[in-house]
């Protein structure tokens, strides 16, 4: 009954509960012109379920069938993050796309 | 097998404070690098940002003392590059709501399979707190509705399945529940001791179907809340993995997806005047038969031709450009690139008036006309642009309908009443590409196309564009 003693969940849960508010407040600033790519690189920060995946095969799956479905699992986490975040670069490199001025000024130059 | 890395590393490195620093780093990453997201011209490092974060979160799960099936995970992590790659590289910007779609559900499924084989693994939870066990079988359900439902999203934006609504009818409501009761039923059992794994595939054949109805009845238009909704249960579902698994990188990277995830599904369902429930409960398509019978008669319809409508906008001082999906299907953001630069090019002042529900998901018309050039600052959001409709000469709708209907505004028994939409109807004239006079997606006439100022250019939005574009050079 220790008070400073605080169980390992609830640890875990302090850092959801700040973690939750602390994506809210970033989030939502993020302007419209830009949600596909937020949609698709917090896309790619969930792959990190593939950590998921090399725990529990790392720390010695049994079975045939265990090892199957984490090989599974390692392979969706990977698509997810690696396809995640290229695909987000790409289509941010097209935003990069400055300001109206310098478009027009770089055209006149080619 | 387990060739032990303590032959390499530095014990430091093993130890356990030395592997939570390094989580902390990498979610510290994630939330500076999305941080960066917040500005067009920040966002390309703050992913990269968020992409280092991820590297180093996995390696600090490579250091965790003990790990093995070195070759297992290196099979996993090369099929998945050699994968995800490609697809990355060469997916089309118009298909990326579907792209998105599919990412989301490998993340889902992944979730799934990892709580799969952690009940097998530890024999149902033997010898785990039992809150283990519950935040698993969480993560198990949610994963396996958001990897199916995901996949009937995909499915559908590929157009394999219709992008109408399925539906079976009255009892789906009453399935869905079910469906969920027994997962959940069965979740209970195993989180109170059974090791039957029979339940376990039960639960998530039971999610899976779950998934698979709720967006089968979901139409295309409502897509955008839809590939939000989904997002953000991978995210709930990879944070609750990460309290069972205890690792904090997890349950951060988790918690922000869905905090994003219900942002964007608040944001998409508000444009559209909807209620969540109402989108996942199945909507519009199948329900609208109102407004067949009024008072018709009036209605004739204008056709233009590419010319005309050039000479309208070559002399115009204001046009507004609003794209809509059929721009995407058509291809056409490239086309409208051009012409809208022969339009500068004559002192036309051309805007762009994006509805946050344009396309097929949240942002989908602001990345095509990213793709194309198109300066970011001349996009609008419905907000800025509304005002300036009376200010303008010609409106050009491309492959937009409902989004302009102006019934959400006037007519209180229309399915869409309240939602709001893009004023076009104030401006000057409109004139509008489409295909042919079929309604939009929701199945609605659009009023807009009777209009005295409407004119409607029939024809592939891509090739109408494009003979605007040559007319415009020859003029």
């Amino acid at each position: 009954m220790t008070p400073i003693a605080v169980s390992v969940l609830v640890q875990n849960l302090s850092v959801l509960v700040l973690a939750a508010f602390a994506g809210f407040l970033v989030i939502s600033k993020v302007p419209n012109t830009l949600h596909t790519p937020l949609m698709s690189g917090t896309n790619a920060v969930h792959g990190i379920v593939v950590l998921g995946g090399i725990l529990v095969l790392g720390l010695g799956a049994e079975g045939v069938l265990s090892k199957i479905l984490l090989v599974i699992a390692i392979v969706f986490g990977t698509i997810n993050v690696v396809g995640g975040f290229l695909v987000t670069d790409r289509m941010l490199e097209m935003f990069k796309a400055k300001p109206k001025e310098a478009v027009e000024t770089s055209e006149e130059l080619k | 097998m387990s060739a032990p890395l303590a032959a390499i590393v530095p014990s430091f490195m093993q130890d356990d404070n030395f592997i939570a620093v390094l989580y902390i780093i990498a979610f510290a990453l994630f939330i500076y690098g999305l941080m960066g997201l917040t500005g067009p011209k920040t966002a390309v490092r703050g992913n990269r940002i968020a992409a280092v974060g991820m590297a180093v979160a996995v390696i600090a799960t490579f250091l965790i003392p003990g790990i093995g099936n070195w070759g297992l995970i290196a099979l996993g992590i090369v099929i998945g590059t050699i994968v995800g790659v490609p697809a990355a590289r060469q997916v089309q910007m118009t298909a990326m709501p579907q792209m998105v779609a599919l990412f989301n559900g490998v993340g889902g499924g992944a979730i799934a399979l990892i709580a799969w084989a952690e009940f097998r693994d530890s024999s149902g939870y033997d010898g785990l707190p039992t809150y283990v066990a519950i935040f698993s079988l969480f993560s198990a359900i949610v994963g396996s509705v958001s990897f199916w439902g995901s996949n009937i999203a995909f499915a559908k934006l590929q157009e394999i399945l219709p992008g109408r609504p399925i539906s079976i009818g009255r009892a789906q409501q009453f399935v869905n529940l079910a469906l969920l009761a027994i997962a959940v039923a069965c979740a209970v059992a195993i989180a109170s001791g059974s090791d039957n794994e029979l339940l376990m595939i039960l639960l998530l054949v039971c999610a899976a179907l779950l998934g698979n109805l709720i967006v089968l009845p979901i139409g295309g238009a409502d897509m955008p809340v839809v590939i939000s909704l989904l997002n953000a249960f991978t995210g709930l579902s990879a944070a609750a993995a990460g309290i069972a698994l205890n690792n904090t990188a997890l349950i951060v990277a988790g918690m922000i997806v869905g905090a994003s995830g219900s942002i964007l599904t608040n944001l998409m369902a508000q444009a559209m005047n909807r209620s969540i429930p109402s989108i996942v409960a199945g909507g519009f398509g199948g329900v609208v038969t109102t407004g067949g019978g009024d008072d018709d008669g009036d209605k004739t319809v204008r056709s233009t031709s590419a010319s005309d409508a050039a000479v309208q906008m070559a002399y115009a001082s204001q046009v507004v450009i609003v794209p809509g999906y059929g721009m995407a299907v058509a291809q056409a953001q490239h086309a409208v690139r051009e012409m809208t630069k022969l339009l500068e090019d004559k002192g036309v002042e051309v805007k762009f008036a994006i509805h946050p529900v344009a396309g097929r998901m949240p942002g989908h018309m602001n990345v095509l006309l990213a793709e194309a050039d198109v300066p970011y600052d001349q996009l609008k959001e419905m907000d800025d642009i509304n005002g300036e409709f009376s200010r303008t000469d010609v409106s050009l709708v491309i492959g937009a309908n409902d989004v302009t209907n102006p019934d959400a505004r006037n007519k209180s028994d229309s399915p869409i009443y309240g939602m709001p939409i893009l004023n076009v109807d104030e401006s000057r004239s409109v004139i509008v590409l489409k295909r042919s006079m079929s309604s939009g997606f929701a199945g609605i006439d659009n009023p807009l196309f009777y209009g005295e100022n409407t004119a409607m250019l029939f024809g592939d939005a891509k090739s109408s564009v494009s003979e605007i574009t040559e007319e415009l050079k020859a003029l």
